[in-house]
């Protein structure tokens, strides 16, 4: 009963989203107050029914309702409760159900907190919000119900599937689907604004913080990913240039350059168009990585009839909306003229480059995930692209942009004394070629790859805290730490934002290089030498787990007075009729240690693969800093007050 | 998303990408086949190279580079001796020639073509922006202009 309740409140939920399509809409235009009004209750109606229809299918996923097909195919009795809610989202049905549910809270938002909106961009805004839920609720309606009953239901869930109960993974998709969805709100905030034919400052301010939310859970969303991949693929491995990955790595980059060049729309009334321009790519970058991610259109060149319906419908919906603003925005472009002046030794033009640098690496990514599409389907040619082509092509852009970044940050708008204003910036400068001229001698005769990160790391790093102190102005140093407790929100989440993208940096620099790995077979007590560290395979048995059986090796690795005991399992679920590898790792904050169990060799001693993985986890701290940074960044006070205060101006009429 | 990483975590299994039986006496070799072992893909998998994947089939690509390292090769040699066997599909970072061109510059050349556009666009900001929109008397003196 409740499962079906939920399907109709589905149903009404797409009927509401037409409704909030339509009418604010073409009340904006003919200016009708009581039609505009629809927009904010419709979407905040909107959003209660989805969550209605979310509870109802996590409803059927807890009691374990096998009538319900999507239930049955993807949960089990046995599962521990967790995971039988995360098990909601951990397919094809309920994501898009997740996804749909995000898009309509996020409207429901903007009617809650946007007051300070004009109404009629207020209004356009969610109708265009709507016409984005439209599309997606009818896909998700009328090819991926996920409230279809079963005329038989089985007794018990085909699925045990381990791999999913795993946390990493269980909340990696939600934070995702908040980034992915949230950039809709840009291009929501896009479109209404080439509808109104007017984009200003205070416009600026309005699309930031969407796009600053959006960023920053796609941040923790990709780091939670990689960091799983790195723990449970049994070689950690980080990053993989695979389609999917970069499916999400796309709106990444488009939304880091789209949240800086709001900045110049809001500080500068510069750069308007290319702004617009921009949140409507991240949008459609969005679409095209569910369109990838959904249809196996590009994991597998040739399984494109995995799913042919879905793969057009979602097509469909890229090339609706991607071709319709577009065009929109090739006739209403030419109206935003800039009116901010500045010299090309500014702030503006750093930002101008910092998009130039982020908009061709996304494009670097872009054409190397389709370029094996393409390249049969146009020229004949069967051609892979993996990690080699990107690793060369993309990283070059990655250390100008490092290399431009302190720069850029620390100069001041309009115009600069580049001499003056550089100034606090040659220590770190200096600082940095100590840093790396330290590694380069530490590590003697191997690869630049190294120094040169640490160079780019600390140069970040240090940079960020010259760009504070001269934030902070003149004057002792105590004087200084209290400005800097009050300087606003937003130059301490630049600060941090720019530091944690230099600790990441360094992370994966480090790791690349000095990485040491080891592969041998060894008999139980046999002692062998990795890195500093002797290693010794203690034992190994036979476990049984809860629903698998496992077979544990007890590793010893010691340097010194350090120790550390490591139980690896290979492990064998009866159910799924899956074997899985469980690497054990000993964290630490300069280097993990990663060992794997493999198979019984033919002499009765086992395989055993020991890694020492230097400064592994800078990569994804990194990343979590850069999500506090966007964090800081959130809660200026500028986007509660100031843009409340924008409001008498804003209100005065478009055209 | 998951679907994917599930996918490669079935062909994952207990065993592990590169085994101790294959490993070379000679770690300079062994280094190299290691190297070239990255850029070579596992015909059978997603987009994974012969060094992390645990299929056979990548077992016995991994065998067969050292197999021709040992015999003397080149890196060069082991490389074009495999894709002629499997074609150039082998190849995680495609050979920039013919269309592939387009492949490696296009984003080289994306980007020297920004910064001709910002630089253009840095310009016009230096000044203050000229009026928008021709006077009558311009655009009757444009149309008399025009219309002969």
């Amino acid at each position: 009963m409740i499962v079906e309740l939920g399907h109709f409140t589905l149903l009404l939920a797409l009927l509401v989203a037409g409704l909030q399509m339509v009418l604010p809409l073409v009340g904006a235009q003919k200016n009708w107050v009581p039609w505009m009004a629809v927009g904010a209750p419709a979407a905040i109606a909107q959003a209660v029914l989805i969550m209605f229809s979310f509870c109802a299918l996590t409803y059927a996923f807890v009691t374990s309702d096998f009538s319900v097909r999507l239930v049955a195919l993807n949960s089990h009795t046995l599962k521990p409760m967790l995971y039988k809610v995360t098990g909601v989202w951990g397919n094809h049905e309920g994501s898009m159900l997740l996804w749909c549910l995000i898009l309509a809270l996020f409207g429901a938002l903007v009617a809650l907190f946007g007051g300070n909106l004009p109404e009629r961009l207020k209004a356009r805004v969610l109708a265009v919000q709507a016409a984005v839920g439209v599309a997606f609720l009818s896909f998700l309606i009328f090819t991926s119900n996920p409230f279809l009953r079963l005329a038989q239901p089985p007794m018990n869930g085909q699925d045990l599937n381990p791999l999913l109960q795993d946390p990493g993974l269980a909340f990696h998709p939600p934070f995702l689907y908040l980034g992915y969805v949230g950039l809709s709100m840009s291009f929501s905030f896009a479109v209404a604004a080439l509808i109104e034919g007017r984009v200003d400052a205070a416009w600026g301010r309005w699309v930031r913080p969407w796009t600053l939310l959006a960023w920053l859970n796609l941040t923790i969303g990709i780091a939670l990913g990689s960091w799983w991949a790195y723990y449970e693929l049994g070689w950690g491995g980080f990053w993989f240039w695979d389609p999917v990955e970069n499916a999400s790595f796309m709106p990444w980059l488009i939304a880091a350059a789209l949240l800086h060049s709001a900045i110049v729309v809001e500080k500068r009334e510069a750069l308007k168009s290319w702004t617009i321009l921009l949140a409507i790519l991240a949008f459609g970058f969005s679409l095209i990585g569910a369109f990838i991610v959904r249809s196996g259109v590009l994991t597998s060149v040739h399984a494109f009839a995995n799913d042919p319906e879905r793969g057009v419908y979602l097509l469909a919906i890229t090339g609706v909306f991607m071709g319709g603003a577009l065009t929109l925005y090739a006739v209403r472009a030419s109206e935003m003229q800039a009116k901010g002046v500045f010299s090309t030794a500014s702030r503006e033009s750093a930002l101008v480059l910092n998009n130039v640098l982020l908009a061709v690496s996304t494009f670097v990514v872009f054409i190397g995930t389709i370029w094996p599409l393409v390249a049969e389907m146009a020229f004949d040619r069967k051609v892979s692209v993996g990690p080699p082509f990107f690793d060369a092509a993309f990283t070059p852009f990655m250390v100008l942009l490092a290399l431009l970044l302190p720069v850029g940050s620390i100069l001041p708008w309009k115009r600069a004394k580049v001499g003056k204003a550089l100034r606090p910036l040659w220590l770190a400068l200096v600082a940095a070629f100590i840093v790396f001229a330290l590694v380069w001698t530490v590590q003697t005769g191997r690869t630049l790859l190294a120094p040169v990160g640490a160079l780019l790391g600390s140069w970040l790093v240090i940079g960020a805290l010259a760009d504070l102190w001269v934030r902070t102005g003149r004057g002792d140093f105590a004087s200084k730490l209290s400005r800097a407790w009050r300087l606003p929100r937003a130059d301490w989440g630049r600060v941090v934002a720019h530091m944690g993208f230099g600790v990441t940096i360094f992370g994966i620099a480090a790791l690349l290089a000095w990485e040491i790995e080891d592969v041998r077979t060894a008999s139980i007590g046999d002692e062998f030498r990795v890195g500093n560290y002797d290693v010794t395979l203690v034992d190994v048995r036979e476990v049984q787990g809860p629903n698998y059986i496992s077979t544990m090796a007890e590793i010893r690795l010691q340097r010194g007075s350090e120790v550390a005991v490591l139980t690896p399992e290979s492990r064998f679920y009866p159910v799924a009729g899956m074997p899985t590898t469980e690497a054990a790792i000993d964290n630490g904050v300069f280097r993990d240690l990663y060992v794997v169990i493999g198979d019984e060799q033919a002499d009765g001693s086992w395989a055993v693969r020991t890694f020492i993985k230097p400064f592994a986890n800078w990569i994804w701290a990194g990343a979590i800093i850069m999500a506090i940074g966007g964090t800081l960044s959130l809660t200026d006070r500028r986007f509660r007050v100031a843009a409340g205060a924008a409001r008498t101006k804003a209100r005065v009429p478009a055209e | 998303m998951i679907r994917s990483f599930l996918f490669w975590l079935m062909l994952a299994g207990a065993a592990f990408a590169v085994e101790p039986d294959e490993i070379l006496d000679d770690p300079v070799l062994e280094e190299r086949a290691r190297e070239l072992s990255k850029g070579i893909r596992c015909l059978v998998c997603r987009n994974e190279s012969i060094d992390e994947s645990n299929a056979e089939l990548a077992r016995d690509l991994r065998l067969l580079v050292r197999e021709r390292l040992v015999e003397g090769d080149s890196d060069d040699e082991v490389i074009d001796y495999l894709v002629s066997r499997f074609g150039e599909y082998v190849l995680l970072a495609p050979r920039a020639d013919g269309v592939n061109l387009l492949l490696w510059w296009a984003a080289p050349v994306l980007f020297l073509g920004g910064l001709g556009i910002a630089g253009v666009y840095f310009r016009g900001r230096r000044e203050n922006p000229v009026p928008e929109e021709l006077s009558d008397a311009e655009k009757e003196r444009l149309n008399e202009l025009t219309s002969d």
